[in-house]
């Protein structure tokens, strides 16, 4: 039994109704009580969807149980299949049912329906949504091509040549209540237009049952989420043969290390190398003197295995940061952000206790977060600016804009997002210059929404007389004005590593002088 | 009785479960804290209707049931026993931990009682325990407050003093209007159940007068009778003419002359009509859709008919206790439809095929409706906003004529281009 106040993601079925409901021509009934329809809201409201999920509940309550619930799943799959008239059934249970052991899947199989039913069997006391959906994909994917499999040859990556058209990939993973699918998939598919390579099919957001079937017409496979379509892609290169990307396409790097990969996998020849580092403004937006101030800002990073990890080089590499923490609620992708933080010298944080992410952060004292929305609220607590780079879905992360993450222009939004948050360089600068005069108001952050709330990092003065002493040290008159000298953002930080110090060194008073020892001792 | 229609249907429903009453419980108690024992299903609905990214950390929590529990009963008391500890641990500040039961763990007939009483010895004098169940294939939506209310009522210590007893949720400012209200009537003894502190259960017995502020209470107001306590009948204070019908109720049971009462509402009264006539303007002639979802429709419908001049379509509740009922069917308009129950496919097919010019449904169903060109307010709002009152009437009109408002504000040209 796990305490939960809150959770980065929800009961395995939502993930088979994210499959479900980004889809056309299918239909999920789902074995569930009445309190279950609360996932509809998921897409409604938070989408913004203007349909509901393709998702019939049998909605059996308590006299059900002691009669024949197993009827009341075949009359609701009966209403549905009459109603909707799918072209795929998938047929599941949420956490109650699967107590009651009613097996919907093999009864719709048994009730002599022509198409053809998927029986999700998604274990809601282990697995969670994101598992949910990968399972899904891949169940549906198994059940559409399954015939195909003793017949077709191993897919040739090269064969496209021998047809003589362009090659053709499908891009598979973006979903709905996915982080900026809608606009990653728009700018996947320009990149790889503009490289000559057309896409077969995108699945599973837009695709239809027939969809799936032809996937196997494309030479490979994107991979565009691991946590939704790894499952799939590796189960069609077992039996197909097709190949599919590892890379995944956030950050200039990755965006031109994701083409090069296609490109090796098509044995395709990349013509417009030089080209594509000026597809974006990143690289010099970050090379742009402004800049200069976001070196070695300390940023704190948590979220999904695939946007965390994208985040952590993105923070490295292209923006000269230093990323102080990575984690992720993904259990599934632990490994991947581990060998990251590894590389990091971090020590990754697995964890769906967003107390934990939360004291994690406070300890880390970065100057931003990257983080899932829960992040941007504890963020705002300790007075941290914060991006929002992952699921869970709000409704805010369904801008009316064109935003993706991916590609050149998800570098564009994501250099935006993670720096206007931030001080300009400018006027970091300015700041600093001008804090000493009484016109000054401490803790000022311009445009930013947050002043009042740094009590983190900012100390007032009756703070200063509660916090004055840790373990028995004691700041003097000129410790304490030196302090205030530090600029706001970074002081909470430099009061605990100097009293860190002084507790080191058995010093007794923190003057002006031993916050300047600390300093050069961390540096 | 009014020639009303009943219907009852079956079919699969769209209805919250009763766990999602926890939020608006938890803000009425803020010494209590509700430790659902259920799935990762119930955390994420409860996350999902309350928007609960707001808080440090709220005072409502999921004990999430894993494989292991499911293995062995008695393994899974043993792990309850521990996430209490934990938690109490965690927030010393906490007088009432309501456990609440949830469809898994009333599948799997985990005893929750039992160990509320174990919990209840242990932690005496500490913490009190308290359990009920909120799952959804035994109440929906608003029934989780009857669960609840009905769960503290073997606390409440017994005394004959004669008092008024306000049963049902209320937001703290119309409770102390209601308050003041009584007060100038005579009613000098009124108390409120739930109260603002968990610890402070008011004392019950036969001179205690009940009066019910929500329509969704049957086992409650079984259990106060039980107790013996008199229930008053009357409409439910939701509009000018139900709040009016409702003072007359409770000053009858108190023996104060109706005079009085209209001598002390009917300033309010009049500001309330006067309040009430720029959303009637909007709403007259129009017609309205209920839904089923919080049980609140009957009384809302006849508020929107009676006193907004709104056409009902159909009234759908999840569940109708007529008894209970019986002063609010009494002034539906004849030939009401009320359709007790849901099959929500069929039901969308008659809000189509009816044309209404507003549907009140839960959040599931509102973008698509309005999506299908169809004004929708959603009725999870009923139950979070301060509706109850002759002085909050306006308001409760408001949340039905502000969707119709908005739509002929986008769809009308009002500005000239120059």
């Amino acid at each position: 039994m796990e305490l939960t106040l809150w959770t980065y993601e929800g009961p395995p079925h939502v993930g088979a109704m994210r499959i479900a409901s980004s889809m056309k021509d299918i239909h999920y009934v789902l074995h569930a009580p009445q309190g279950d329809t609360y996932a509809d809201l998921l897409f409604t409201m938070i989408e913004r969807r203007g349909q509901r999920p393709p998702v019939t509940y049998t909605t059996f309550q308590a006299r059900d149980l002691g009669g024949d619930t197993a009827e009341l799943v075949k009359k609701n799959i009966k209403e549905a299949v009459e109603r909707f008239k799918p072209k795929t059934l998938l047929v599941g249970e949420s956490c109650t049912a699967e107590l009651i052991q009613d097996q919907p899947g093999a009864l719709a199989k048994g009730m002599g329906f022509d198409m053809p039913i998927v029986n999700l069997e998604l274990p809601a006391y282990s697995k969670k949504e994101n598992w949910g959906a990968s399972e899904t994909l891949y169940q549906l994917t198994r059940t559409l091509l399954k015939e195909k499999v003793s017949s077709a040859d191993k897919i040739n990556p090269l064969r496209w040549r021998e047809i003589g058209r362009r090659p053709k990939v499908n891009i598979l993973g973006p979903s709905l209540l996915g982080f900026r699918c809608r606009d990653d998939v728009i700018e996947i598919q320009r990149i790889l237009s503009e490289q000559g390579i057309d896409t077969n099919v995108v699945a599973p957001l837009g695709a239809s049952p027939d969809d799936i079937a032809r996937l196997i017409d494309a030479e490979i496979n994107i991979c565009l989420y691991k946590e939704i379509a790894e499952a799939s892609c590796e189960w069609l290169k077992r039996n197909f043969g097709m190949e599919y990307t590892n890379t995944i396409p956030i950050g200039i790097k990755n965006t031109i290390e994701f083409i090069n990969e296609v490109h090796e996998k098509l044995d395709l020849p990349l013509t417009n190398k030089e080209e594509l580092e000026n597809k974006s403004k990143l690289p010099w937006y970050s090379k742009s003197v402004d800049s200069n101030y976001l070196t070695g800002k300390r940023v704190f990073i948590f979220g999904d295995g695939t946007h965390a990890i994208a985040a952590a080089k993105i923070a490295k590499e292209e923006l000269g940061f230093e990323v102080v923490g990575l984690g992720t609620y993904s259990r599934e992708m632990a490994r991947q952000v581990r060998a990251t933080a590894k590389d990091l010298n971090l020590e990754a944080l697995i964890t769906n206790n967003y107390l934990e992410v939360e004291d994690a952060m406070k300890k880390a004292a970065p100057e931003l977060v990257l983080g899932t929305q829960m992040e941007r609220h504890s963020a705002k607590r300790l007075g941290i600016p914060c991006s929002v780079i992952s699921t869970p879905m709000h409704v805010q992360d369904v801008p009316a804009r064109y935003s993706p993450q991916m590609g050149w222009e998800g570098a564009n939004v994501i250099f935006d997002d993670w720096v206007h948050p931030l001080m300009m360089g400018l006027e970091e600068h300015l700041i600093d210059m001008f804090k000493h005069d009484f016109e000054f108001v401490d803790g000022h952050q311009s445009h930013l929404g947050h002043t009042a709330t740094n009590k983190n990092n900012m100390l007032n003065s009756d703070e200063k007389k509660e916090k004055n002493c840790r373990e028995g040290i004691i700041w003097t008159e000129s410790g304490r004005a030196e302090l205030t000298k530090v600029p706001f953002f970074v002081r909470g930080k430099v009061k605990s590593n100097t009293e860190k110090y002084a507790i080191l060194r058995g010093i007794p008073e923190i003057s002006d002088e031993t916050l300047y020892d600390a300093k050069a001792y961390f540096s | 009785m009014s020639k009303v229609e009943f219907n009852k249907e079956t079919g699969p429903r769209e209805v919250f479960c009763g766990l999602t009453s926890i939020v608006w419980l938890h803000r009425r108690m803020p010494d209590a804290f509700f430790l659902v024992v259920g799935s990762r299903t119930c955390a994420h609905l409860i996350q999902s209707a309350a928007g609960v990214m707001i808080f440090a950390e709220p005072r409502f929590g999921t004990a999430i049931l894993e494989e292991k529990d499911l293995a062995g009963l008695a393994d899974a008391h043993e792990e309850l026993d521990r996430v209490v500890n934990d938690l109490i641990a965690r927030r010393p500040e906490i007088k009432t931990l309501f456990l609440v039961g949830s469809c898994p763990s009333e599948v799997i007939k985990l005893d929750l009682a039992t160990v509320a009483e174990k919990l209840n010895k242990r932690f005496l004098g500490q913490v009190r325990f308290v359990n009920y169940s909120g799952s959804g294939i035994e109440t929906t939506f608003t029934q989780g407050e009857d669960g609840a209310l009905k769960a503290l009522i073997p606390l409440m210590e017994s005394s004959n003093e004669e008092k008024l007893l306000l049963v049902g949720t209320l937001a703290n400012n119309v409770e102390d209007r209601f308050k003041k209200i009584f007060r100038n009537l005579g009613i000098s003894n009124i108390e409120s159940f739930p109260p603002r502190q968990s610890t402070e259960l008011p004392k019950i017995g036969k001179n205690t007068k009940v009066l019910l502020t929500q329509p969704y209470l049957s086992d409650t107001v079984r259990d106060l009778k039980h107790r013996g306590c008199e229930i008053i009948s009357a409409p439910f204070p939701l509009g000018i003419e139900g709040s009016t019908k409702w003072f007359l109720a409770a000053a009858k049971a108190f023996k104060i002359n109706e005079l009085k009462v209209h001598e002390i509402i009917s300033p309010l009264i009049n500001r309330a009509k006067l309040a009430l006539d720029s959303h009637k303007e909007i709403l007259k002639g129009k017609r309205l859709f209920l839904l089923p979802e919080s049980q609140l429709e009957i009384s809302l419908a006849r508020f929107l008919h009676n006193e907004c001049e709104m056409d009902l379509i159909e009234v759908g509740t999840p569940y109708l206790n007529k008894d209970l009922m019986k002063e609010e069917i009494n002034l539906l308009p004849d030939n009401t439809k009320i359709v007790e129950g849901q099959h929500v496919e069929k039901q969308l097919d008659r809000v189509r095929e009816s044309h209404p010019d507003l549907v009140v449904c839960g959040m599931g169903l509102a973008n698509p409706l309005e999506a299908e060109g169809i004004s929708t307010k959603w009725s999870i709002e009923m139950v979070f906003s301060p509706i109850h009152g002759i002085d909050q009437a306006a308001d409760l009109a408001g949340l039905f004529s502000k969707p119709l408002r908005r739509n002929q504000i986008l769809t009308s040209k009002t500005l000239v281009t120059h």
